[in-house]
C-alpha cells in the first residue's frame, strides 16, 4: 500500500487528523500510567506474608485490666487447644494484617549514630513460633533458653530472626548471621534469617512498599505477652475453628472483651487489609475500560465523518478499478499512521505524566516495558474502531462516482 | 435571537441522534467521573472549622535529644511542655487533648462491656471547637483542676447505650472508675477529626483514618490520665518509658495542645511566648533545640499532614485526565457534525447570516449538549457517590453532593462543552458561502 497519497490526503484534513492523534496520545499516556499503578497495587496485594494464612486464625482480647499474664494465657491456650481440629496455639504480640504492636527505629552501632530503618518487632512465645510454622532459611532455630521474660516490650538482650528483606537492607551483599543491632539500650543479635515475613501493615508504613517485610522476630516467654493468640488448624476446618475459638475465649477469659474485628482467620484479615487497594484496582480497570471505549467511539465518529465526506472520491477510485480490499486497506493504513503518531506523542506524555506522579505520589519510574504494551493495545483499538467505517466505505459502489452530489 | 438559535440547535441535535447521543454520553461520563472524585476531594480538603480555623493554632516544641536538630519538631508534645504551656493561659482558649482506648460499661443498662476510645481534654475544648450539645454541657475549669469524674458522650454512644434519650446524670464505668454524664453531643462529624491529626508525613499517603468518627467519651484531661492510666500510647519516644502506658514525665511525645488566638497581636505575642518558653527550657537543660518551635494554624497543620489521602488525589487526577479525553473526543465529533453541515451553513451564509450568527448557533448547540450531558453526568455523579458510600472507608458516609458541587457540575459541563465547541464553531463559521453552493 502506497503511503504517500494517504499522507497527502491527511494533509488536507489536518485538524481532524491532529484530533485523532491527540486522542490516542492522551489515551496512551493515561493507559501506560494506569497499567503501572495497577501492577504496583497487585504487587502489594500479592505480598508473601511468610505464613500459611489459610490454616491460621487470630484471636484477640482487649481491656483485661490488672490481669495476670501467666494466668490468662494459661486459661486461653488451654481453651484454644481443647477445640477439636486445633493443631497448635500460641501467644503473639501481633500478626501480619493485624494490629501493629511495635515499630521502632534501630541502629547498627551501640551509640545510635548509624540509623538502620524502622522494622516491626514481633514478640512470639515458644508455641507461637511453632504454630506459625516459622523456620529460618539461614541460621539456627530458637532454643528454649532464647525465650526470655520481657517486662517492658522486649528483653534487653536477645537472639532474633530477621527477614531476608531487612537483612539485605541493613547489610547489603553480606551475611546477616551473627550481626548485631540496637534499639536504644536494647541489643539484638541475628540468629536466623527468614525468607519472608510481612509486617502487620505491609506497604503502609513509613518506608512504604520497600519496608513491607522489615520484620524482627524476638523470642519471649509466654507470660511476657497478653491478649493476642494464634491458632492453627486444617484449612478445611479453619472457619469452624475460628468461630469456636471466639466462643471459647469469651468463656475462658470472661473479664476481657473479645476484639471481634481482629479475631478472624488470617485470610480474612488479609482480604480486609487490602480492601481499599482492591477498590482502587477496580476503579483503575474501569477507568481504562471507559477510556478505551471513549477513544474508540471518537475514532468511529471521525472516521465515519471522513467516509461520508469522501463518498464521491471513493466512488471514483472504485470506478477506476480499486477493489473493496484497496479501500478497506486505505482506511486501516490511515488509522495505523495516525495511531502511530499518537502513540509516539503519547509515550512522551506518559513519561511526563509519570514524572508528575513520581513527584506527587512518590511512585517509581515507569518501566519502559509498559510503553510497547500500551502501543500495541492502542494500535489494535484503532484498527478495530476504524473497521466499521472502513467496511462501509468499501461497500460504496463505483456508480456513486457518476452522481452529482 | 437566542430562541432561534435554540430552535435550530434542537432541530440539529434531533437530526443525527446517534452522534448527539454519543456526544452527550461522552460529556456525561467525563463529568460523572470527575465530579464524583472532585466532590470527595472537596469534602476531604475543606475547612473543618469554617470562620474559625484561622484563629486556631497548634504550638510545637522539640524535646528530642538528638545531636542534630530535626527539620520539624515532633508532631505531638511531651507532658511537661504541653502542661506548662496550657497552665500559662496565655491564649484566649487552650485545650490539651489525648485519646486512648477504654473498656466501657454502663452498669444500669445491662449491656456487655465494649471497647471504645476516649478523649481526655481540658474544658475549653468544647467552646473552642464549637462542639454542639444535645443535652447538658461540657465541664468547667474547676472540674479540670479537681479531676472531676464527669464525662460528655457522643450522640452515637448515647443512641447505643441509652436509646438516644437525655442521659445526663447517668453513670458510666470507664476501666474501673465511675464517671457521671454531664453532657451529650449532637451528631458531630468533623472532617477530618482535625484535633487529633498528627503524623501524616509518616503515613505514606494512607490518611483515610483521619476521617473516622470522633471519640465516644470525653472526660477532663487529668481525670482521663488518672482513670485510664497505663493505657496511653506514645507518638514516639527517645527511650522506652519505665511503665508502659504511663507517660507523664516519660521521654515521649504523646499529647497535643491547641490554642485559640483572636487577634493578630495575640498571635504574634504567643509566638514570642512560645519561643521564650523553649529558650527558657533550653537554659534549664530540658530542651536541646529551642529554635525548633513552630505554631501552624489549623489549615496549615492539616496541609502539613497531607490529610487528603493519596488515593483520593490520584483518583481526582485520573478522572480529570479522563474528562480531558472525553472532551477531545467531543471536539472531534462536534467538528465532524458541524463540517458535515457545510452545505446548510453555506446556504445560510449566502442568505445573509453573519459569521457571528453561525458561530453563535454552533456554540448554543454545543452548550445544549453540555447541559443535557451535565444532567446525565449529575445522575452518574450521584451513582458514583453512592458507590463510594458502599465502600469500607472511613469517609464513606461523608460522600454526598452539596449545593456548591451541584452548581459546579452544571458549570463544568457547560463550560467544558462550550470549550469543546469553540474550535469546531469557529471552523464552521468560516465556511465560504459560494464554494459550498457550487459543489453541492
Amino acid at each position: 500500500m502506497d503511503i504517500k497519497p494517504i499522507l497527502s490526503a491527511l494533509g488536507r484534513h489536518r485538524v481532524a487528523a491532529l484530533l485523532i492523534t491527540l486522542e490516542i496520545a492522551l489515551a496512551c499516556a493515561v493507559l501506560c500510567n494506569a497499567f503501572f499503578l495497577i501492577s504496583g497495587r497487585m504487587g502489594l496485594m500479592r505480598i508473601d506474608s511468610g505464613v500459611d494464612e489459610r490454616s491460621l486464625a487470630a484471636v484477640a482480647l482487649n481491656g483485661c485490666d490488672g490481669c495476670n499474664a501467666a494466668d490468662v494465657n494459661g486459661r486461653a491456650l488451654a481453651a484454644l487447644r481443647a477445640i477439636p481440629g486445633v493443631r497448635g496455639a500460641g501467644v503473639v504480640n501481633a500478626l501480619p494484617f493485624g494490629q501493629r504492636a511495635g515499630d521502632a527505629g534501630v541502629t547498627l552501632d551501640r551509640d545510635g549514630k548509624h540509623f538502620g530503618g524502622v522494622p516491626h518487632f514481633y514478640a512470639f512465645g515458644p508455641s507461637a513460633v511453632e504454630t506459625l510454622g516459622l523456620r529460618p532459611a539461614q541460621g539456627r532455630g530458637f532454643v528454649p533458653g532464647d525465650f526470655q521474660r520481657a517486662d517492658n516490650f522486649l528483653p534487653a538482650d536477645a537472639q532474633v530472626w530477621i527477614t531476608r528483606a531487612f537483612a539485605d537492607h541493613l547489610w547489603p551483599g553480606e551475611s546477616a548471621l551473627g550481626r548485631e543491632f540496637w534499639m536504644g539500650d536494647y541489643h539484638f543479635r541475628v540468629a536466623g534469617v527468614l525468607a519472608h515475613f510481612a509486617r502487620p501493615n505491609p506497604g503502609r508504613s513509613e518506608d512504604g512498599l520497600a519496608s513491607a517485610e522489615w520484620s524482627v522476630v524476638v523470642p519471649v516467654s509466654d507470660d511476657s505477652l497478653l491478649g493476642s493468640y494464634v491458632v492453627r488448624a486444617d484449612p478445611a476446618d479453619l472457619p469452624n475453628v475460628a468461630d469456636a475459638a471466639r466462643k471459647a475465649m469469651a468463656k475462658a477469659v470472661p473479664e476481657a472483651v473479645l476484639d471481634q474485628a481482629q479475631s478472624r482467620p488470617l485470610s480474612d484479615l488479609r482480604r480486609e487489609y487490602f480492601q481499599r487497594d482492591r477498590a482502587m484496582l477496580w476503579l483503575l480497570v474501569s477507568v481504562i475500560g471507559a477510556m478505551l471505549l471513549v477513544t474508540a467511539l471518537g475514532i468511529v465518529g471521525l472516521a465515519s465523518f471522513w467516509v461520508a465526506q469522501r463518498t464521491k472520491q471513493i466512488g471514483i477510485r472504485r470506478a477506476l478499478g480499486a477493489t473493496r480490499g484497496d479501500i478497506l486497506r486505505y482506511y486501516q493504513t490511515e488509522n495505523f499512521l495516525l495511531a502511530t503518531a499518537g502513540i509516539v506523542l503519547g509515550m512522551l506524555l506518559a513519561y511526563g505524566g509519570n514524572l508528575l506522579l513520581m513527584k506527587h505520589f512518590e511512585l517509581a519510574r515507569l518501566p519502559l516495558a509498559y510503553l510497547p504494551a500500551g502501543a500495541v493495545l492502542l494500535w489494535l483499538l484503532g484498527q478495530l474502531a476504524v473497521l466499521g467505517p472502513a467496511m462501509r466505505a468499501a461497500a460504496i459502489p463505483p456508480v456513486v462516482a457518476t452522481r452529482s452530489a | 435571537m437566542f430562541r432561534y438559535h435554540l430552535q435550530l440547535a434542537l432541530h440539529s441535535l434531533r437530526r443525527n441522534k446517534m452522534l448527539t447521543a454519543l456526544m452527550v454520553l461522552l460529556i456525561a461520563v467525563g463529568i460523572g467521573a470527575s465530579m464524583t472524585t472532585l466532590t470527595v476531594m472537596h469534602l476531604l480538603s475543606g475547612d473543618p472549622l469554617p470562620g474559625k480555623s484561622q484563629r486556631i493554632f497548634h504550638p510545637q516544641v522539640d524535646p528530642m535529644p538528638d545531636e542534630k536538630m530535626r527539620e520539624f519538631p515532633p508532631d505531638m508534645m511531651d507532658y511537661t511542655s504541653a502542661v506548662d504551656l496550657w497552665r500559662a493561659r496565655r491564649a484566649d482558649r487552650q485545650a490539651l487533648v489525648v485519646d486512648s482506648g477504654i473498656k466501657l460499661r454502663a452498669p444500669d443498662t445491662g449491656m456487655p462491656p465494649l471497647m471504645t476510645t476516649m478523649l481526655s481534654a481540658s474544658a475549653d475544648f468544647f467552646p473552642m471547637f464549637d462542639v454542639p450539645f444535645a443535652y447538658g454541657s461540657g465541664w468547667s475549669e474547676q472540674d479540670d483542676a479537681k479531676r472531676a469524674r464527669v464525662a460528655v458522650i457522643s450522640a452515637d454512644l448515647n443512641d447505643k447505650l441509652f436509646g438516644g434519650g437525655n442521659s445526663v446524670g447517668r453513670i458510666l464505668r470507664v476501666r474501673d472508675a465511675d464517671v457521671r454524664i454531664v453532657g451529650v453531643l449532637k451528631p458531630w462529624r468533623p472532617s477530618p477529626v482535625y484535633y487529633m491529626v498528627a503524623g501524616g508525613r509518616f503515613s505514606a499517603g494512607d490518611t483515610a483514618g483521619y476521617y473516622g468518627k470522633t471519640e465516644d467519651v470525653f472526660v477532663p484531661f487529668f481525670t482521663g490520665l488518672e482513670i485510664n492510666d497505663g493505657h496511653f500510647a506514645q507518638f514516639t519516644c527517645w527511650a522506652l518509658p519505665e511503665t508502659p502506658g504511663h507517660l507523664q514525665n516519660a521521654p515521649c511525645v504523646w499529647l497535643q495542645l491547641w490554642v485559640q488566638l483572636d487577634t493578630q497581636a495575640k498571635v504574634a505575642d504567643y509566638r514570642r511566648f512560645l519561643a521564650g518558653y523553649a529558650a527558657e527550657q533550653k537554659a534549664a537543660g530540658r530542651i536541646r533545640h529551642a529554635a525548633n518551635a513552630r505554631m501552624p494554624d489549623l489549615m496549615e497543620w492539616l496541609d502539613f499532614n497531607g490529610v487528603v489521602p493519596r488515593d483520593v488525589k490520584l483518583q481526582t487526577w485520573l478522572a480529570l485526565a479522563f474528562l480531558a479525553i472525553c472532551l477531545f473526543n467531543t471536539v472531534g465529533l462536534l467538528l465532524a457534525k458541524f463540517m458535515r453541515r457545510g452545505g446548510e451553513i453555506g446556504v445560510r451564509r449566502a442568505l445573509g447570516a453573519t459569521r457571528g450568527t453561525i458561530f453563535g448557533h454552533c456554540l448554543v448547540e454545543a452548550g445544549l449538549i453540555g447541559l443535557i450531558g451535565g444532567t446525565l453526568g449529575l445522575c452518574l455523579t450521584l451513582v458514583g457517590l453512592w458507590a463510594i458510600r458502599q465502600q469500607p472507608i472511613e469517609y464513606a458516609d461523608l460522600a454526598h453532593l452539596d449545593l456548591t458541587m451541584l452548581a459546579a457540575t452544571f458549570a463544568l459541563a457547560v463550560a467544558a462543552s462550550l470549550l469543546a465547541g469553540l474550535f469546531p464553531a469557529s471552523r464552521a463559521s468560516r465556511v465560504a458561502p459560494a464554494i459550498q453552493l457550487k459543489t453541492h
